[in-house]
């Protein structure tokens, strides 16, 4: 057996990784996927690619809703390939349903941190807190179904980063929403991910708009049948000189005839 | 054509569908009504002391049968669905076919197990303790558990298999425990399809006639069907009978109602079997118990087949296998069922179709609504017609036309195809519904009419809840023995009937082996079928 | 026929009288009378079939009729601890009999024979009772409007012949109607009746919903 343990201080910051993907491998519907990944601890990176790529793969790989065939995965330097979903330190939103129907807003967050729904009086507060935090104060009491698109995902938001998790996993939270509202909550998310004496929460963010990357991303990957095709400064990345699959990808380059 | 024409062409289709399922019931209470020129009296029948007593009795045993089997199938459809182990499928399958074993070779096997000498008194007795006496209301209720619980089951496990993806992997990913996720997730959706499995249940156990008799322990256990099947058959006052008939169709026909004002999901559904994934914290304690749950369940549904494979197998197998009267039966009833399935499918999917598209159109959305709920309680109202009474009229009209004998299969095949439409349509009815929810506005928008929009949007949804349908009503009428027995003759001879005739004429061996074999042709068709029809299956979670 | 049953209408083809059928290996005492099975040890459980939907509980109802008349129901109210269950016809209640759910069953005084003959086993016996036993007897009939009148006279004459009535004993398991008919050695070791009962069908006709409804109180009641 290897014993073959993140070495702390491989990367920035002395810090060890927030994710380390060592050779994931998995199959499902005929394509192979094959993941090599170190997300350092803070770092905001964005996943683009075509529809199909992996991108969604890769963060329930990370997350533990899929098991590879082979390959570890590392967070903050602990081996969690074989743990659970919830025993893994990392948020994850999805692009729906990430509340749960019966339940309002306060406790819909509370969950949280409270899974079984018994709050104390300081957690109550900081609850509310993080309700005001996304810009919903006095929306405790509503359900779900009481509120726009936007909404909801704040209150998940509110209850990802009430959790304080080292790294959050975003699968296109964003995606069904307007380019302003849009705008809005990556600033938001921005604000929220910074912590108090520690490396802000890393980000592993999947997207459709590459453009919301621009401002925030600090490194882009380009996922394409099922690896991760090319990554790199966002900037760089963006510009599509790094390659030309995300040229072709970003429409910056016709291909040639 | 463009698609408010196919609208029309579909809600008329389905209109006149129900219509003639209907009309089919009720024309044979129509036709005893003419011959004999009697009106029912259902102010005297309901001020009878003996039909006010069986009234109670049906209601009290049908409400007991159905909250004990909602109740149970609750903890195991949620242990169903949270384990994961090999065998899954099978299982979900299994619980379909108590349904379709005759009620008679059910109601004796239950008897096997939970009888003064079944298997559970002998366990007793051994370990000196008093043997079980379960004749008299625990002993239906064991029955109907038996039927019934297995279906709501499966309802339920369906239900939990609608939740969002994103649901149970929030649950794991905030490791709520099992009864936030209960609280929050499960029971919701429980909820949901609580209302139309009651419902269900509620029609299948108020008609109960075999088992409260042979189980009841005497006369005080009496149903309304078996008041209307001795005013019909003992004392030929079919006034009587219709009287107590309408009663019975009545008050079901609240009960359904109250259950549409309670629920959403009216007409529940099965859905195909377990595919949700879900990444509960793992717990030894949680485990064991759902193990536990899974094991007293399954093995509490198995049993009964166990003895009838027990008992089956000591039968001479090889001749009755042989015997030119058993093959006879057997491809008679193959026939029967599959004519009654096909014909039942047809119908009900021109039901469904309506009741679908009836969810747009021009029309007030009120009376698009009650169309809906009116398409959908005459689909479930089949349930609790006798069918001693459409027999009785249908024979009495037949044979002012045409040889009753002759037309006989025609008839039990129609029968057994009403019967099986309130399945089909909790089968069918779910997928249909989402799909359009999903591409619905697709197609319209698109102007998909006819049968391109069948081919793109019903068909694709529909085939594998359509497989489990068609092999469920293959099943069911491939063990009927309800219309069977009333129409049955030496000229037409289905595998339940001959197991019925050498059971009457002493010859339990051959009945118990043609149970067996009954059982196992059930099975098969069952696999079959239903993985003939929905072609390659995508794998398990 | 016993009893000189005719009918004007209907042509009995076959009769059998109803009985008690027991199994000789729990039942060591079986009843001698009807006197007997009504007074007799609540523990040993009986089935019966329902008179109001098969032709044995109907017959049964009336055999207590006959032998006990205005007292029937007194007598019913004493015998309902011994019964187990009643079922809806005689199969289901044969069924629990060789099941070992009862060791007593309301049946036929041939039953015993069909186990002898198909089984070779003398384990179950019909017990004869004092008061006699209940006749049972099948008819046929042709339809007034019948387009086949011919063909159904025939098949009538021919239920009635020497070959189908030769049949019927060990296929039906009930008694021909004929005297030339020879029987199987089985038959001979039935309980052998002296005393047919049989309620005139006139009677029945008047007085079955009566006797019902009196059943249903004594056995019934909650």
């Amino acid at each position: 057996m290897e014993t073959d343990i993140e070495q702390p201080g491989a990367s920035t910051g002395g810090a060890p990784s927030a994710l380390r993907l060592k050779d994931i491998r998995f199959a499902h519907g005929g394509t192979e996927f094959r993941f090599d990944l170190t997300v350092d601890s803070g770092e905001w990176l964005a996943l683009i690619g075509p529809s199909g790529a992996g991108k969604s793969t890769l963060l329930d790989l990370a997350a533990g809703f899929l098991h590879p065939v082979s390959g570890r995965a590392l967070m903050a330097g602990e081996d969690v390939t074989r743990l659970a979903p919830a025993e893994r330190p990392l948020s994850m939103l999805f692009q729906e349903n990430n509340l749960f129907a019966q339940l309002d807003a306060f406790r819909n967050v509370a969950l949280g941190i409270a899974p079984r729904l018994r709050v104390s009086k300081d957690q109550r507060r900081q609850i509310e807190a993080a309700l005001s935090a996304v810009g919903l104060e006095g929306y405790s009491k509503r359900r779900p179904a009481e509120m726009s698109g936007g909404e909801r995902q704040r209150v998940a938001l509110a209850r990802a980063f009430l959790q304080r998790r080292p790294l959050i996993l975003l699968d296109e939270p964003f995606a069904a929403l307007g380019p302003a509202l849009r705008r809005d909550m990556l600033a938001l998310l921005a604000e929220l991910r910074k912590r108090e004496g520690e490396p802000p929460a890393a980000i592993v963010m999947v997207t459709h708009h590459p453009e919301d990357a621009a401002p925030y991303a600090d490194r882009v990957a380009y996922l394409e049948a099922g690896e991760i095709a090319a990554i790199g400064p966002t900037a760089r990345m963006l510009s599509g000189k790094m390659d030309e699959r995300v040229a072709h990808y970003l429409g910056l380059r016709q291909r040639q005839a | 054509m463009n698609t408010r024409t196919d609208r029309r062409i579909r809600i008329g289709a389905g209109i006149t569908a129900a219509l003639l399922a209907l009309g089919f019931l009720l024309g044979g209470i129509l036709v005893l009504l003419v011959v004999s020129r009697q009106a029912p009296d259902i102010v005297a029948l309901l001020g009878d002391p003996y039909v006010r007593s069986i009234l109670g009795f049906t209601l009290t045993q049908a409400g007991l049968s159905t909250l004990l089997s909602v109740v149970l199938a609750v903890p195991l459809a949620l242990a169903l669905h949270r384990a994961r182990f090999f065998g899954k499928r099978p299982i979900l399958r299994l619980f379909l076919l108590p349904q379709a074993l005759p009620v008679l070779v059910g109601a004796l096997a239950v008897i096997t197990i939970w009888g003064r000498n079944g298997v559970v008194s002998d366990g007793l007795a051994a370990i000196g303790l008093p043997r079980l006496d379960v004749y008299g209301l625990s002993g239906i209720l064991i029955a109907h558990v038996f039927f019934n619980m297995p279906l709501a089951a499966r309802l339920f496990v369906a239900a939990l298999d609608r939740v969002p993806a994103e649901s149970w992997k929030l649950c794991g990913q905030l490791a709520l425990p099992p009864l936030t996720v209960f609280r929050t997730v499960e029971w919701p959706a429980l909820r949901g399809a609580l209302p139309g499995a009651s419902a269900l249940i509620f029609m299948l156990c108020v008609t109960s006639f075999t088992i409260v008799l042979v189980l009841g322990g005497g006369p005080a256990a009496t149903t309304l069907e078996v008041a209307v099947y001795q005013a019909l058959r003992y004392d030929f006052d079919p006034g009587r009978a219709i009287g107590l008939s309408i009663i019975q169709i009545v008050l079901t026909a609240l009960v359904l109602v109250a259950t549409l004002l309670l629920g959403r999901d009216p007409a529940g559904g099965f859905g195909t079997g377990g595919r949700a994934r879900r990444f509960d914290a793992r717990s030894r304690s949680r485990d064991a118990a759902d193990s536990l749950v899974v094991l007293c369940g399954t093995l509490f549904v198995l049993s009964p087949f166990a003895a009838i494979l027990v008992s089956g197998l000591a039968a001479d197998l090889t001749r009755l296998a042989t015997e030119a009267a058993v093959q006879q039966a057997a491809l008679t009833s193959l026939l029967v069922a599959a004519a009654a399935a096909s014909l039942s499918l047809l119908v009900s999917m021109l039901v469904l179709m309506a009741i679908e598209a009836l969810r747009f159109g021009a029309k007030p959305d009120t009376v698009r609504r009650g169309a809906r709920i009116g398409l959908e309680t005459a689909t479930s109202l089949v349930l609790v017609v006798s069918p001693v009474i459409v027999g009785a009229g249908w024979f009495l009209a037949l044979r002012q036309v045409t040889d009753v004998l002759a037309a006989a299969p025609y008839v039990v095949v129609a029968t057994n195809a009403v019967m099986a439409m309130p399945f089909i349509v909790r089968i069918v009815g779910p997928a249909l519904s989402q799909a359009n929810a999903e591409t619905g506005k697709l197609a319209e928008s698109l102007g998909l009419t006819g049968a391109a929009r069948f081919v793109f949007v019903d068909w694709p949804a529909m085939r594998g809840p359509l497989a489990l349908a068609f092999a469920f009503s293959l099943a069911l009428s491939f063990g009927d023995l309800g219309a069977i027995a009333l129409f049955g003759s030496s000229d037409f001879v289905t595998l339940p009937y001959l197991l019925l005739q050498r059971m009457g004429s002493y010859r339990t061996a051959d009945a118990a082996g043609l149970a067996l074999i009954l059982g196992l042709v059930t099975v098969i068709l069952m696999g079959l079928v239903e993985r003939g029809f929905s072609g390659r299956r995508e794998a398990d979670g | 026929m016993p009893t000189g049953f005719s009918d004007p209408v209907f042509v009995p083809y076959d009769y059998s009288y109803l009985a008690f059928v027991y199994d000789s290996e729990t039942v060591t005492n079986p009843p001698q009378s009807l006197a007997d099975l009504v007074s007799g040890d609540p523990e040993q459980k009986i089935a019966i079939e329902d008179p109001r939907t098969s032709t044995p509980g109907l017959g049964f109802l009336l055999w207590m009729k006959s032998v006990y008349g205005e007292e029937a129901a007194a007598k019913w109210e004493e015998l309902r601890p011994r019964i187990l269950t009643v079922t809806p016809g005689w199969s289901e209640a044969y069924g629990l009999f060789t099941k070992g759910e009862v060791p007593i069953v309301l049946s036929y005084t041939t039953s015993p024979a069909y186990h002898v003959i198909e089984e070779g086993t003398e384990r179950y016996k019909a017990a004869g009772f004092e008061e006699g036993q209940y006749l049972q007897i099948e008819v046929a009939g042709t339809l007034k409007d019948t387009p086949h009148a011919d063909l159904a006279r025939k098949f009538l004459s021919f239920l009635v012949g020497k070959e189908a009535q030769s049949i019927l004993p060990t296929t039906n398991w009930t008694l021909p109607v004929r005297d030339d008919v020879e029987l199987p050695e089985a038959f001979s070791n039935l309980v052998s009746v002296e005393k047919p009962i049989l309620v005139d069908p006139e009677a029945v006709a008047k007085n079955r919903r009566a006797w019902t409804d009196e059943w249903l109180q004594a056995v019934g009641a909650r």
